[in-house]
């Protein structure tokens, strides 16, 4: 990956993950973190994880972008007017966040990291490769994960779905309730 | 080439503008973008050290990530429906029920 390419994408992302914060209508906000997801997918691609590169764009960008899209419409959330919260929280949340970013700085340099830097091998982030450590060091991480997924879809229609008035009448501290104000 | 504290930078950066979000947006659904935001900068920062060390490992913890990233989002929207329903706001700060 070219440098140049990288410093495009770099300011690409930071200057949509900014976007992401700054704006006020939900929508933008949303198109902008798509647009940072996109970047940050061309750098998996550029680092050699094509096959996660991909399943971020499609996935990520795709999928979970199009939920939070459908999200926003149904709620018909209105777009936020003026500065919200207190102007002391926010001082002292920059000044937190600034600390935070000093500290990350200091402790992700590799020197700190102790990579062991390797060679990569013919094939590596190809389908075959990251399937065949999926499936064999990581098999019960995977299995697991199935489980964790069918739990979030149970999960989500439970929370998300509208009861009905029969089955509002027939729970038992509901019906007492309405005999009472009959 | 592309140096690996380039990436690592990019990385930090990307995290700390999520937490930034987090903290000083109050609308639910932003505070829940800035989460993926914050996410998503430690999948890079996991591909980038992956790649250098060469390893697959970095990548198939992206891949998890990326699917409890939709297990969250499908529960997290529901649960904001739920309040939006019964509470007709999206607003964190007017969510004080269990303030004490």
């Amino acid at each position: 990956m070219p440098p140049i390419l990288f410093w495009f994408l770099a300011t690409l992302a930071v200057l949509a993950a900014l976007g992401v914060v700054m704006q006020s209508n939900p929508v933008h906000c949303l198109l902008a973190l798509v647009l940072t997801l996109l970047a940050i997918a061309v750098l998996f691609i550029g680092q050699g994880a094509v096959v996660v590169g991909f399943l971020q764009a499609i996935v990520y960008a795709g999928a979970i972008m199009v939920l939070f899209l459908f999200v926003i419409w149904l709620l018909n959330v209105p777009v936020e007017s003026g500065s919200t919260g207190r102007l002391a929280a926010k001082f002292l949340g920059a000044v937190g966040v600034a600390a935070l970013l000093a500290e990350l700085e200091v402790f992700w340099v590799p020197s700190h990291l102790q990579v062991k830097a390797a060679g990569q091998v013919a094939g590596y982030g190809a389908i075959d490769a990251l399937s065949q450590t999926l499936f064999s060091e990581y098999l019960v991480a995977f299995e697991i994960t199935s489980v964790l997924l069918l739990v979030a879809v149970i999960g989500a229609v439970a929370l998300a779905r509208r009861t009905t008035d029969a089955e509002t009448q027939q729970r038992p501290e509901n019906s007492a309730r309405t005999e009472k104000a009959a | 080439m592309v140096q690996l504290s380039w990436l690592m930078e990019l990385s930090a950066a990307i995290f700390a503008i999520g937490v930034a979000g987090f903290l000083a947006r109050r609308n639910i659904l932003v505070m829940f973008m800035s989460i993926e935001l914050m996410l998503n900068a430690v999948n890079l920062a996991f591909v980038s050290l992956g790649s250098r060390m060469g390893t697959m490992d970095g990548q198939v913890i992206v891949f998890f990530v990326m699917t409890v990233a939709a297990a969250e989002a499908a529960v997290g929207l529901a649960i904001i429906i739920s309040i939006f329903r019964n509470r007709q706001t999206v607003n964190a700060d007017d969510l004080t029920l269990l303030k004490w």
